[in-house]
């Protein structure tokens, strides 16, 4: 087994390294790969769309199909991490760790003891008993409104700097993980629940397939965003600048979502009780 | 001078990716490609590459690790390969 | 012998990209563990994303970002000052479908453990050849 993969790693390693020999320069300004379809993109992306980042709006906007289909490969991605994990059923542990808030102290209940009532007295803790952290859950606490924030700007920001939907959407869907690691899942839980993830995701999916549906609706082609001048009052080039805004703030929804829903499914095996 | 740092990380990478298929332990290889896919993103961002290196940065060396760690708690943590 | 060197030096980060290729392609061939089998995967997408990358490179240019747009006076923008955006943009697709399939993939792995309760795949196929 190792030998029939060492050979053929190696043969396919030195057929790729023949092909290497007639590849133009590192660098070289005239290579075929810059020389054909990009210069039209770069000294007209400015006076089409009005939009500085070239790759935004190449992907926003003249590659637009292809980043809705993105979007829903990610959005099954997340709806077939679901289906393969989640177990409805909810089997009730035997033994449940509290602790009493004011002295710190820990007990556990067996099966068929008396539970105490909701209060803020008792908070009730995973079965991996760890130790009540102070620092990292006030730390955390305090830096992930600010992460948030960051995150939106990165959507928002997207057209002048590096940066877009994606990225802001992945950075939104990391803060949620942090609070359910330096908490734990149930109160990740209680706040952002399963069934509000999966209502994101595919609102998101949808806002991005109804703004190319209400330019086709507006007498031109589907995802074409300079139909929408007409709603938004504006010359053609702005309309596609605010066009590619809304369709990045759909991507930045179901991405969240869906970066969320795969850490819940994951950390818990999919019963979402316990988790990190 | 930027070829030299293009050939550090180069060098740092591929020590990396070596050392995270041949570890014991499963946890420490999640580790390990954390720091391959973050290197990854700084020699991305050298080669002027900024939108791919920021999600790199983000998804690799964030999502990616986070996943992998919780996955290898739910399972076994050794391995003997 | 001199223009050998002169060969090796200017393609060798070719060279390097297409070994990590190999070695994550190697990775997932010949291992036994589930989880280094997907590490090989992940290592074989980033590589090819840096050798699609290492393509759209121009000596002397900037980042594909266009300065001063919305400053006042004309913009004339040149294609030679800029470098290459396409690669950019079908890397990013990549890298979203490549953290897709890190999620599937992660599920699966759980989903076996829960019935097999092992992940190195020769034990699972001596469990599936016994029943």
């Amino acid at each position: 087994m190792k030998a029939a993969g060492a050979i053929v790693v190696l043969l396919f390693g030195s057929l790729l390294i023949y092909c290497t020999l007639d590849f133009p320069s590192w660098g070289d300004p005239t290579s075929p790969a810059s020389t054909h379809v990009s210069p039209y993109y770069i000294e007209n992306t400015l006076k089409d769309t009005s939009v500085p980042n070239i790759v935004t709006a190449v992907l926003a906007d003249y590659r637009g199909y292809d980043t809705m289909f993105e979007t829903i490969v990610i959005f099954s991605a997340g709806i077939a991490c679901l289906f393969l994990l989640r177990r409805f059923k909810h089997v009730e542990p035997d033994t449940r760790l509290y602790r009493h808030v004011p002295t710190g102290i820990t007990f556990r209940i067996e099966k068929g003891g008396r539970y105490p009532r909701e209060s803020d007295l008792f908070e009730r803790i995973d079965l991996q008993w760890v130790p009540h952290d102070l620092i990292i859950k006030t730390t955390c606490r305090m830096i992930i409104p600010f992460i948030q924030i960051f995150a939106l700007y990165v959507i928002a920001h997207g057209h002048h700097s590096p940066g877009g939907g994606f990225q802001g959407g992945v950075i939104l869907g990391a803060s949620v993980i942090l609070f359910a690691v330096s908490h734990n899942l149930r109160s990740s839980t209680n706040r952002i629940s399963e069934r509000n993830t999966v209502l994101l995701c595919t609102l998101g999916v949808f806002l991005y397939v109804a703004t190319g549906g209400l330019s086709l609706l507006l007498g031109s082609n589907f995802l074409d965003y300079s139909a929408l001048s007409q709603i938004f009052g504006v010359d053609p080039v702005t309309a596609r600048s605010h066009g590619i805004l809304l369709v990045e703030i759909g991507v930045g929804m179901a991405v969240m979502a869906v970066m969320i829903s795969l850490y819940y499914n994951l950390a818990s095996a999919g019963k979402q009780d316990e988790g990190l | 001078m930027l070829w030299l740092i293009q050939l550090i990380i180069l060098i740092i990478v591929v020590i990396t990716a070596l050392a995270a298929i041949t570890v014991r332990d499963l946890l420490g290889a999640a580790i390990l490609f954390g720091a391959y896919s973050f290197m990854m993103c700084l020699l991305w961002a050298i080669m002027g590459a900024v939108d791919v290196a920021f999600t790199e940065a983000s998804v690799g060396a964030g999502i990616s690790t986070v996943l992998f760690v919780s996955a290898v708690f739910r399972t076994s943590r050794r391995t003997k390969d | 012998m001199h223009d050998l060197t002169l060969i090796i030096i200017s393609k060798l980060n070719y060279w390097i990209y297409i070994s990590l290729m190999m070695i994550g392609l190697y990775a997932m061939i010949v291992k036994n563990n589930l989880v280094k089998k997907i590490i090989g995967m992940n290592i074989l997408q980033t590589a090819v994303i840096l050798f699609f990358i290492s393509i759209g490179a121009k000596n002397k240019a900037t980042i594909p970002i266009i300065e001063h747009a919305h400053g006042p006076g004309d913009h004339a923008v040149s294609a030679v000052n800029y470098i290459n955006p396409l690669p950019h943009v079908l890397m990013l697709t990549a890298i979203v479908v490549a953290v897709a399939t890190l999620g599937v993939a992660l599920a699966l792995i759980i989903k076996l453990h829960q019935q097999y309760n092992t992940l190195e795949e020769d034990e699972i196929l001596a469990q599936l050849k016994d029943n």
